[in-house]
């Protein structure tokens, strides 16, 4: 007997357990392959998926097995013009057979690293692996972006559908008990005498009391009739209610210097980072918006191609754009429902009296209000006044600055893994 | 067309589309199960199973087997074949078939009608009448309940990860598989158990094994016997090449599910051997059912000309043999030479030869059935080549026979297909597929049961070949189960060769100065 089955339905991925299995054992490997490419990708596909390579001798599975040399004898297919008897040159080590022939070396060991792809999601996991938001997150009780439906009790209007009977047929029920009360004592009264009267005996019956007690005994009952079975305001409906969901919302501060001083070079590798950061923040909160501030002398708000692109040129007051930052959140994201991150990207120079206005405002307005609030100085020459100020900041702040300098575009995955790794409590 | 006896039959073809639909399998189904009763083939009931492609690729992941418990290596392959697959470098076979009862055949849905037809008489009627009749097969491993044992080891290997952590029960699987090629028994019989059963036992296993590994390593001098202490005791008394098996009775240190885990890899391992053992005579017996079964089907009228069109192509392809220097050359393709073994004894059988008749003088002219038969019950790899290997069959793939000696400068060509070489060849060829040659002998020589208790294994070596050099890293598994120092001597007449230690020992400066005076 033979059985034919469809199995096409089934489940098909019956390997995904060993498939992490060996992504869990070979997670440096691939994390390392992974902080590679962050660094080497093009911006605008830095969260695509990535091929992973392992040298091939890391991930081999040991036998016992004979290695090259001694004495072997082996039957090939194909002869063409050889006799018994005939010598040829050994072929240099493809076959693993024996020799060390010159030349051989380049490809001796050229064993292919072991290579296979990774996906989106895992690529952002190890991307993002060990890393954390600082402080805490405020969850936030938005009326107006996801719903839940829910049960809220009973109600006298609904859909059809939502009908509940039960319900509905007991309040059917009460009021026909109701409507029907004072009748039916009559009734009982009526029949009582009914029946006093007919158990009389025959010379005391009063027939004509007892046809018209009968009449009324029929028209009561058919009063009570009447009153409807089920009726409109009999019927129950199961009530649902929108209950808004609360979801964390998280607005992340871009804050650049465009100053004359920060060439495209440099704004390339601020975008970088703040593209890094902005991916994190996607990962941790259902909703994320972006704020980019620029300034030289004075500060704006602008969109996201205006920040990156355009050219601007002028002295440095970085002051100003914590003030635009701090009325932007006064306006707009008030404190208790955002999750509030600052990132601040710039090349170090600043007014030399701004520096502590920037400072104050730092400790004074934002701090107070924001989870984090990042610096990176993009130069490779020595801090001044700005960086000095921060660090005073930074010593007062550990939990909620974090300052970290950045020379080349190779720094930047380091530096913003230093700046989130996981601290332990 | 023209025959006449061709036009009294009156066959319809069962299909002329290449669609095909579970209709029209059940119907090829039973039109090659009715030929391939009238040939004898004796088989377990098949149950054929549609799949797709990623279905496909899990089950190349796990190495063939229906259930298996997991492990990164697993996922490992399937990674490889994902992505071999996805940039086209390589196809998915079109069947897996598994050595069951009832035995289970893959389909892959992507098949023409024609290629379901070939895959059921190659795996339902080939492989599964040959998982039934061949001695190894019948000798090792057990139909009936290997899907109920691997089904015990899945849940067994699980229930560890929960209890002893994943890293532990995966380290563990990693030793195991390192030692899996030496844990089968090449004599002893094993005996067949359901999985109730073998739940049942493996909870008094257990016990008895601590009890007798206790025993073993007691170290409290028993009273009666001081007088013998000091005489040596050898242990084990006899070598074992079974090394899976002489750890999950002896090591010192294992745990009781520690044991069992080296048991189920072991058992596995067993499963496996017979199929490693007859790749050349499986897939020849497959391929050469496959080809008869369709032609009748032909001559018979049920299939089109276009069917056996697609069908030789596939099956030309599958039976290709590129010649030693072919870029593509890959070694020599079992379903070439099996099927042009079994082929041939078909031929001697029907029409021999003079030299045939010189050759096999037992079954030049028999009934090949018969033969055929006897020939696919009785034989491994190793003896069917041995036996069988006809001088026309060597002349037909242009064998030769090479010798390769590292003491000599070049290769030489000792034997070719001619008179004065049949012989030389079809002995190479069998050697070639002998296991016992083609893996290094290694066998536990002794343990020192009352000093460091340290593993001593001997590896005799062959034609004097060499250990290869994962031989350490393999050594590291072996010390992980065995728990204390592990070492390795390889031994070529009588000498010491080489040795491998683990823990990597201790004075260098002896070795060296061992080294230097030889030199």
């Amino acid at each position: 007997m033979n059985y034919i089955i469809d199995r096409r339905l089934n489940s098909k991925n019956k390997s995904t357990v060993n498939r992490q299995r060996f992504l869990r054992r070979y997670r440096k490997h691939i994390q390392k392959a992974v902080s590679d490419a962050v660094s080497k990708r093009s911006i605008t596909d830095i969260d695509k998926g990535e091929k992973i390579g392992i040298p091939a001798k890391d991930i081999s599975e040991p036998i016992f097995h004979h290695g090259k040399g001694g004495h072997s004898t082996g039957v090939l297919p194909g002869n063409k013009d050889f006799v018994a008897g005939d010598k040829i040159a050994r072929p240099p080590s493809n076959g693993g057979q024996g020799g060390q022939g010159p030349g051989a070396s380049d490809q001796g060991e050229g064993m292919d690293d072991f290579v296979f792809q990774i996906t989106q999601d895992e690529f952002l996991d190890f991307m993002f692996e060990g890393l954390e938001l600082p402080n805490l997150v405020k969850r936030q009780l938005a009326g107006d972006e996801e719903f839940k439906m829910r049960r809220a009790g009973i109600s006298n209007e609904g859909s059809p559908g939502r009908i509940n009977i039960v319900r509905s047929l007991r309040s059917a029920n009460a009021r026909r008990l109701a409507l029907t009360g004072g009748k039916r004592k009559k009734l009982k009264k009526l029949v009582e005498q009914l029946q006093s009267e007919q158990e009389k005996d025959n010379a005391l019956k009063d027939q004509r009391f007892i046809e018209k007690l009968s009449d009324e005994i029929e028209y009561i009952k058919k009063r009570m009739k009447r009153v409807p079975w089920l009726d409109d305001f009999d019927l129950k409906y199961n009530l649902h209610v929108k209950q808004p969901l609360p979801r964390s919302k998280a607005v992340m501060f871009c804050l650049m210097d465009v100053s004359g001083s920060m060439n495209q070079a440099t704004k390339e590798m601020a975008k970088r980072f703040f593209i890094l950061l902005y991916l994190f923040l996607q990962r941790s909160y259902q909703h994320t918006e972006v704020v980019f501030i620029r300034h030289h002398t004075s500060a704006k708000e602008v969109d996201e191609q205006e920040f990156f692109y355009s050219r601007e040129t002028g002295g440095t007051i970085v002051s100003s754009a914590l003030k635009l930052m701090s009325k932007v959140l006064d306006d707009r994201y008030p404190a208790g429902e955002w999750n509030i991150y600052g990132a601040q990207a710039s090349d170090g120079d600043n007014w030399n009296d701004d520096s502590s206005v920037c400072s104050e405002l730092l400790i004074n307005k934002l701090l107070p209000k924001l989870q984090y609030f990042s610096y990176i100085e993009i130069t490779p020459r020595d801090h001044q006044a700005l960086w000095e100020e921060y660090e005073v900041v930074q010593a007062n702040h550990p939990d909620g600055f974090a300052m970290q300098q950045i020379v080349e575009a190779s720094d930047i995955y380091p530096v913003f893994r230093e700046l989130f790794h996981k601290k332990v409590a | 067309m023209t025959n006449p006896a061709n036009s009294l039959l009156t066959n319809t073809p069962i299909s002329t589309d290449s669609e095909w639909t579970f209709e029209l399998i059940d119907a090829y189904d039973k039109a090659i199960a009715g030929i391939a009763k009238e040939y004898r083939l004796d088989t377990y009931p098949n149950q054929i199973e549609v799949i797709n492609s990623e279905q496909m690729m899990d089950a190349y992941a796990s190495v063939g087997m229906p259930l298996g418990y997991n492990h990164w290596s697993y996922g490992k392959q399937f990674l490889n074949i994902e992505q071999s697959y996805s940039r086209g470098q390589m196809g998915l076979a079109y069947e897996i078939v598994i050595n069951a009862n009832p035995c289970i055949a893959y389909l892959m849905e992507e098949n023409s009608m024609t290629m379901q037809a070939l895959v059921i008489a190659h795996a339902c009627y080939g492989h599964n009448s040959f998982f039934k009749g061949n001695y190894l097969f019948r000798t090792w491993t057990d139909a009936d309940s290997i899907i109920d044992y691997l089904l015990f080891a899945k849940n067994y290997i699980s229930e560890c990860e929960q209890r002893y952590g994943l890293d532990e029960v995966e380290n563990l699987i990693d030793s195991c598989h390192a030692l899996m090629n030496y844990g089968v028994d090449r004599y002893k019989r094993p005996y067949p158990l359901s999985a109730a059963q073998e739940k049942q036992r493996q909870r008094e296993r257990e016990e008895q094994l601590q009890k007798q590994v206790n025993d073993l390593w007691r170290t409290i001098p028993t009273h009666a016997q001081d007088e013998h202490v000091s005489e040596p005791i050898r242990f084990p008394p006899e070598p074992e090449e079974n090394l899976l098996y002489f750890v999950e009775k002896n090591a010192p240190l294992l745990e009781p599910w520690q044991r069992e885990i080296v048991r189920i890899v072991r058992k596995i391992a067993q499963y496996f051997y017979p199929q490693r053992q007859t790749q050349v005579m499986n897939e020849g017996w497959a391929t050469f059912w496959h080809y008869t079964l369709l032609n009748t089907l032909f001559d018979r009228g049920l299939v089109t000309d276009g069917f056996m069109l697609e069908f030789l192509q596939s099956h030309s392809g599958v039976i290709f043999q590129p010649a030693y220097d072919n870029p593509n050359y890959n070694g020599i393709n079992p379903y070439t030479l099996g099927f042009t073994m079994m082929s041939d004894i078909r031929r001697i059988c029907e029409s021999p030869t003079e030299e045939d008749k010189h050759w096999f003088p037992d079954i030049a002219g028999s009934d090949w059935l018969e033969t055929l038969h006897f020939a696919m019950r009785n034989f491994k790899d190793e003896s069917f080549i041995l036996q069988y290997l006809s001088p026309k069959v060597m002349r037909d793939l242009k064998l030769f026979c090479i010798d390769d000696d590292d003491q000599k400068r070049e290769i030489e060509i000792t034997a070719i297909h001619d008179d004065s070489g049949y012989q030389k060849v079809r002995e190479a060829l069998s050697r070639h597929y002998n296991l016992s040659i083609r893996e290094p002998n290694i066998q536990v020589h002794s343990v020192d049961v009352r000093g460091d208790r340290s593993l001593t294994l001997h590896h005799i070596q062959h034609e004097r070949k060499p250990l290869g050099e994962q031989t350490d890293e393999v050594l590291l598994h072996l010390h992980r189960l065995w728990g204390f120092d592990v070492h390795i001597y390889s031994i070529q007449d009588d000498k010491v060769s080489a040795d491998f230690h683990c823990p990597k020992t201790e004075e260098p400066s002896q070795e060296a100065s061992a080294i230097i005076p030889m030199a």
